[in-house]
C-alpha cells in the first residue's frame, strides 16, 4: 500500500516501560506520520495499552523518549497539559463524567482552557455531537445513553479540543455487539477525514479496513508491522501467526 | 405521656426552670450552633487540604497529612482544648507577648476544628478515592491541570458520596461543643452547670439540657436524609 509520507507527528526512541520490577515495555522504537492510522494488534498483556499510554503519557515512561511534534513528552521539564490538548484520548470504559450533561462534557476542557468562550464551545460541541449523530442527546446525562452512544460523546469531547493526534484505548471493547459498528463507523469516517490515529483493538475487520499500518506486539516488544496486508493476511513471524489463528 | 401522674411534680418544675432560664438556654444554643458552624467550616478546609495531600504520589505530602491525621486523632478534644486555651497563650507570652489569650471561643474553634479537621480529612480521602480513577485520566487526557480536574470532575462526584459521612461528623462535633464547657465557653453545657449551681435540680436541668440536643440533632439528620436522597436522585440521571 503506498502512503503519503507526511511529517512525523510521533516519534518512539528505545521507550522502555516498568512497573516495579515487571517490565511491560522493553524496547519499543517507530515512527508515526501525519495522517496515518496506525492500529495496535497483540495478545493481551503484549504492552499496546501501556505503550498508548505512554505516548500522552497517562503512564510514566521509565527510559526512551517519545515526542510528539517535536516535543519530548518523556522529559520531565515539558508542558505536559499544553501536549495533552493536542492528543485526544478515548478510553475503553468511556470515562464520561457522569455529573454533567453530555454537552458540558465535550465543552468542559475548551472553556476551562481558554481555547474558546462558552457560546463558541457549545456551537462547536453541537456541531460534534451532529457528526457522530447523537444532536437529541446534548441535555442528556451520561448513565442515560447506551455504550455505543456513551463512546460517540467521549469522541466528540476528545474533539473539542481539536487534536491533530487521537488516541484509542481498546475503544469497542466494553461494548455490546450491535453497538461496535456505530463506533467504528466514527472511527472510520475521522481516519478518512485525515486525522492521525493510533487505535488499540481486537476489531481485526477495522485494522485490514481502515489502518495504514499495523503494528503487532507481543511480550513488550513490536514484533512486526506493516501494512494490513502484510501483517494479517501475510504474517511472517511464528507468534504474530499464532494470535491471528486464535482472533480470525 | 403514659405516667403524667408521675412526672406532673417535677413537670412543674421544669415549665418554671424553662420560664426563668429560656433566654439563657436559646443563648447557649445558639453559641453551641455557632461554634458547631465555624469549626467545621474550618475543619472543610482542613480536610480538604489534608485529604488531597493524601492522595497526592508526592511522598512529603503524603507524609505530612498522615502525621496530622494521627497526631490530632491520637489526641482527645479536651486535652487539644486545654493545651490550645491555656498551653499556647502561656507559650505565646513567654516569648514576649505579654497579656496574650485567646477567648474561649477563638481557643473552641481552634480545638474543634483541629479535630474535626483530622476526620473530614479521612472522609475526603475516602471520597476521593472512590471516584473512578480513569475520571482523573479523562480529565488529564483532555490537558486539564491536577487542580483544575480535581475542582471541576473529580471533587463534585466525591463530595457526592462524602455527605453522610459529612453530616455524621456534623453531628459529632455538635455534640463535641459539650466538651468545650471546661474551657468556659458559654454554650448548652456550660449553661446547664451554671443553672445547676443556682437551683440544684439536676434532674430537670440536664434532662432539658439533653433534650434541646436531642431536638437540633434529630433535625438535622432528617434534614439530612432529605439531602442526601436528592443528592441521589441527581446521581441517577
Amino acid at each position: 500500500m503506498l502512503e503519503t509520507k507526511g511529517e512525523i507527528k510521533i516519534l518512539v526512541k528505545n521507550l522502555k516501560k516498568s512497573f516495579g520490577k515487571l517490565e511491560v515495555l522493553k524496547d519499543i522504537n517507530t515512527e508515526i506520520r501525519t495522517g496515518e492510522v496506525v492500529v495496535l494488534l497483540g495478545p493481551s498483556g503484549s504492552g499496546k495499552s501501556t505503550f498508548l499510554r505512554c505516548l500522552n503519557r497517562l503512564e510514566d515512561i521509565t527510559s526512551g523518549d517519545v515526542y510528539i511534534d517535536g516535543v519530548n513528552v518523556a522529559d520531565k521539564r515539558t508542558d505536559l497539559n499544553a501536549v495533552r490538548q493536542n492528543v485526544g484520548m478515548v478510553f475503553q470504559h468511556f470515562n464520561l463524567f457522569p455529573h454533567m450533561n453530555v454537552l458540558a462534557n465535550i465543552t468542559l476542557a475548551p472553556v476551562e482552557l481558554k481555547k474558546m468562550t462558552k457560546e463558541e464551545a457549545e456551537r462547536k460541541g453541537m456541531e460534534l455531537l451532529k457528526r457522530v449523530g447523537l444532536e437529541e442527546k446534548a441535555g442528556a446525562y451520561p448513565p442515560q445513553l447506551s455504550g455505543g452512544q456513551k463512546q460517540r460523546v467521549a469522541i466528540a469531547r476528545a474533539l473539542a479540543m481539536n487534536p491533530d493526534i487521537m488516541l484509542f484505548d481498546e475503544p469497542t471493547s466494553a461494548l455490546d455487539p450491535e453497538m461496535v459498528g456505530e463506533v467504528l463507523a466514527v472511527m472510520k469516517e475521522l481516519a478518512n477525514d485525515g486525522m492521525t490515529m493510533v487505535v488499540v483493538t481486537h476489531e481485526i475487520g477495522f485494522a485490514r479496513e481502515v489502518a495504514s499500518r499495523v503494528i503487532f506486539m507481543d511480550g513488550g516488544y513490536i514484533v512486526e508491522e506493516g501494512t494490513p496486508d502484510e501483517v494479517i493476511l501475510n504474517p511472517k513471524e511464528t507468534r504474530t501467526i499464532d494470535f491471528l489463528n486464535k482472533v480470525l | 405521656m403514659y405516667n403524667i401522674a408521675l412526672l406532673s411534680i417535677s413537670d412543674i418544675k421544669t415549665i418554671s426552670i424553662i420560664k426563668t432560664y429560656w433566654s439563657m438556654l436559646l443563648l447557649s444554643l445558639g453559641q453551641t450552633m455557632l461554634l458547631t458552624l465555624l469549626s467545621l467550616v474550618f475543619a472543610f478546609i482542613i480536610g480538604l487540604i489534608f485529604g488531597i495531600m493524601n492522595v497526592t504520589k508526592i511522598k512529603p505530602l503524603n507524609f505530612i497529612a498522615t502525621v496530622y491525621v494521627d497526631g490530632v486523632r491520637g489526641v482527645p478534644l479536651i486535652v487539644l482544648a486545654y493545651f490550645t486555651y491555656f498551653g499556647i497563650p502561656m507559650f505565646i507570652r513567654s516569648i514576649g507577648f505579654e497579656n496574650f489569650r485567646f477567648t474561649a471561643l477563638t481557643a473552641g474553634t481552634i480545638a474543634l476544628s483541629m479535630n474535626a479537621g483530622a476526620y473530614m480529612a479521612e472522609i475526603f480521602r475516602a471520597g476521593i478515592q472512590s471516584v473512578d480513577k480513569g475520571q482523573m485520566e479523562a480529565a488529564r487526557s483532555l490537558g486539564l491541570g491536577y487542580g483544575k480536574s480535581m475542582q471541576k470532575v473529580v471533587l463534585p462526584q466525591a463530595i457526592r458520596t462524602m455527605i453522610p459521612s459529612i453530616i455524621n461528623q456534623f453531628i459529632i462535633s455538635l455534640k463535641d461543643t459539650s466538651i468545650l464547657s471546661v474551657i468556659g465557653f458559654p454554650e448548652l453545657t456550660k449553661a446547664g452547670n451554671i443553672i445547676v449551681a443556682i437551683n440544684f435540680d439536676v434532674f430537670s436541668v440536664w434532662g432539658i439540657i439533653a433534650l434541646m440536643y436531642m431536638i437540633v440533632i434529630v433535625t438535622l439528620s432528617r434534614l439530612a436524609k432529605k439531602i442526601e436522597r436528592r443528592v441521589n436522585v441527581g446521581n441517577e440521571r
